[in-house]
């Protein structure tokens, strides 16, 4: 087997694939921001919180009925979704009319309040949740083993992002969307009711957030703080990608998770910094981001 | 924008000549009954409600008067602190200059992620910010000097200028006074200049002021960095009071607090940040044996304060006397 740099290919892999699996939750997490933000123009904070109640949803779901995890993978995004549109029905939409900021601080007031229920009722120490059955157990590659689930996560995610990728500029729904993106106000002259879009927008990429809130219980445990930290990762993959554009979220998701893991590997001490470091440099030679548009 | 319409012409009428006659009362009053507090209250408490008073007053100046809704104000509040924590531990400097040392690496901090944030506008500008931030949360939390999770701890208290020991409460009470209440001064001095004005008119409409003129950049970055070295202050003196820099001060949870502290108290108010830090501190405080549960509160404040209470307590008591506070 080869050497890189005196770094044994076991390691490199495995620290590639663990990026590749972090950067599934970049990508899905900055697509479901990035969709919502195309249409309410409006960062949502809670989306770290949705996420962790994704994960606990599932975990309801398997203690409490006795329902499994290929059927949470469906309920808990649905659920998640529905409690989403909630929100913005009774909250959000109050606030259209005013400066985006006072929504910003209004899902961050959300996200304190979720993470702090669920710290109440479920401690700080974590949930087991089982893998499935399905997919425990692992492939040997000869030069690394790969473990399904773990295998199932990048395969799922990908297929959910190129999935809303091909709706979002793909059919006719996606093309509403767009144009509501473009001008509301014309679009609604048009007979399409931008109101239930709005909320269906909303409600959809909260329920991205669920789903991956569902990839990610069986990998890591079930923790109310599960969110907190990731979402601020991801704030920051969004800048760096900019939020102009669908694809540039699921790109800028996979390539961050990726050069997470290499740093890792050759430069460990830099690893929780090395997004934030890139962000930097980002903003100072394009400020709106590698594929955003100028404001 | 838009975020304090209410209280801009108020403002506006404030900055003629010299302080308003009611400003002058409410700060004098003010002032006397902070020496008397230490006697009558636990004198760590008030300091603590003096700290925050400070921290959410300098973050009102970017927010209220400035229009920049920072999301990582924690980072100079909480690096300030372990660098005067550090500074008067490690090196033994004396208490004065370590806040000073602390103050001024919140400067640069400020300066440095001031230059980067400001490059994006409005939500962009706030994750930014919190980005950053997260960035200096991590380094607290690896770096040598810190003392990762324990923090630094027993901070000596020290001699001011190497003669007065401020091991007693009461005189580093008024160590803690002079300090913030300079700085609050300051900050009002800050947004009632010329300075402050074009400030405001880059809040209100920025492309407006930008065929004015003026470089905007250029005020967007002095507004940061004063905003962030007054924040360092705060956090400087923090970590004399409580002898302690931790984590907690550098935590993202902390730029919520002060987020909630000014947006309770009174966004672009003068006045609004010390009530909202008052209210939040004594209610930490009061809420103490609920625990977690804290957090919840805060959380259902917030929703309330920008759902119902956009003024905040002090805008709202601006509008009935027809006053700017």
């Amino acid at each position: 087997m080869f050497e890189l740099l005196g770094i044994p290919p076991q390691v490199l892999l495995g620290q590639l694939l663990l990026g590749l699996i972090n950067g599934s939750f970049y990508a899905v997490l900055s697509l479901g921001l990035a969709v919502i933000f195309g249409l309410l123009n409006i960062i949502n904070f809670a989306h770290g919180a949705l996420y962790m109640a994704g994960a606990f949803v599932a975990w309801m779901l398997l203690n409490y009925l006795g329902i499994g995890y290929w059927p949470a993978l469906i309920l808990a995004p649905l659920i998640v979704g529905a409690f989403g549109i909630v929100l913005e029905r009774t909250m959000l939409s109050r606030l259209y009319h005013l400066d985006h900021l006072y929504s910003l601080l209004l899902t961050f007031g959300l996200a304190l309040i979720i993470q702090g229920l669920f710290r109440n009722y479920y401690g700080i120490s974590g949930l087991p949740y089982q893998i499935p059955a399905a997919l425990s157990g692992g492939q040997n590659l000869g030069f690394m083993f790969l473990p399904n689930y773990r295998a199932w996560v990048v395969v799922a995610s990908v297929i959910v992002c190129f999935g809303t990728w091909f709706i979002i500029e793909k059919t006719r729904l996606g093309a509403y969307l767009r144009a509501a993106t473009e001008n509301p106000v014309l679009v609604g002259a048009f007979g399409v009711n931008v109101p239930l879009m709005i909320m269906l927008t909303y409600g959809f990429g909260v329920a991205l957030a669920g789903f991956a809130g569902v990839l990610a219980a069986p990998i890591y445990s079930v923790n109310p703080n599960m969110g907190e930290q990731l979402i601020i990762v991801v704030f920051a993959v969004v800048v760096i990608g900019g939020m102009g554009s669908i694809m540039g979220a699921i790109v800028t998701g996979y390539m961050l998770g990726i050069i997470e893991g290499l740093t890792r590997v050759f430069y460990p001490e830099g690893s929780a910094v090395v997004i934030f470091i890139i962000m930097a440099i980002v903003l100072l030679i394009k400020p709106d981001g590698l594929f955003g548009r100028p404001a | 924008m838009a975020m304090a319409d209410k209280t801009t012409e108020a403002v506006a009428v404030a900055q003629t000549t010299g302080m308003p006659r009611l400003h002058k009362i409410i700060f004098s009053v003010l002032l006397a009954a902070l020496i008397v507090l230490p006697f009558v209250v636990y004198p760590i408490f008030a300091m603590k409600v003096m700290c925050f008073a400070l921290f959410a007053a300098a973050f009102n100046l970017l927010l209220g008067f400035g229009g920049l809704l920072s999301f990582g104000h924690a980072a100079y509040f909480g690096g300030a602190s372990y660098i005067a924590a550090h500074a008067a531990k490690v090196w033994g400097l004396t208490p004065e200059l370590a806040v000073l040392t602390g103050t001024a690496a919140a400067a640069v901090l400020g300066l440095v992620i001031g230059a980067l944030s400001i490059r994006r506008q409005g939500i962009y500008f706030a994750m930014v910010t919190l980005a950053f931030a997260q960035m200096v949360y991590f380094v607290a939390l690896q770096a040598e000097f810190t003392g990762g999770e324990d923090g630094i701890q027993s901070v000596p208290r020290g001699d001011l200028f190497g003669l007065i020991s401020l091991e007693g409460n009461i005189a580093l009470y008024f160590f803690v006074l002079t300090l913030t209440f300079g700085g609050i001064l300051l900050l009002y001095r800050i947004v009632h200049s010329p300075f402050g004005q074009v400030l405001k008119a880059i809040r209100e409409n920025e492309p407006r002021a930008i065929s004015l003129g003026y470089d905007v950049n250029r005020y967007k970055l002095i507004v940061f960095t004063l905003s962030a070295t007054m924040a360092g202050l705060a956090g400087a003196t923090k970590s004399q009071v409580f002898q302690l820099a931790s984590l907690t001060d550098v935590h993202w949870s902390m730029s919520g607090e002060v987020v909630l502290m000014t947006l309770l108290g009174g966004m672009g108010t003068i006045f609004g940040p010390l009530v909202g830090a008052g209210i939040i501190v004594t209610m930490q405080n009061y809420l103490a044996t609920f625990g977690a549960w804290v957090t919840v509160i805060q959380g259902v404040i917030f929703v309330l304060g920008v759902l119902l209470f956009r003024e905040g307590v002090v805008g709202v008591l601006a509008r009935w006397l027809k006053k700017p506070l």
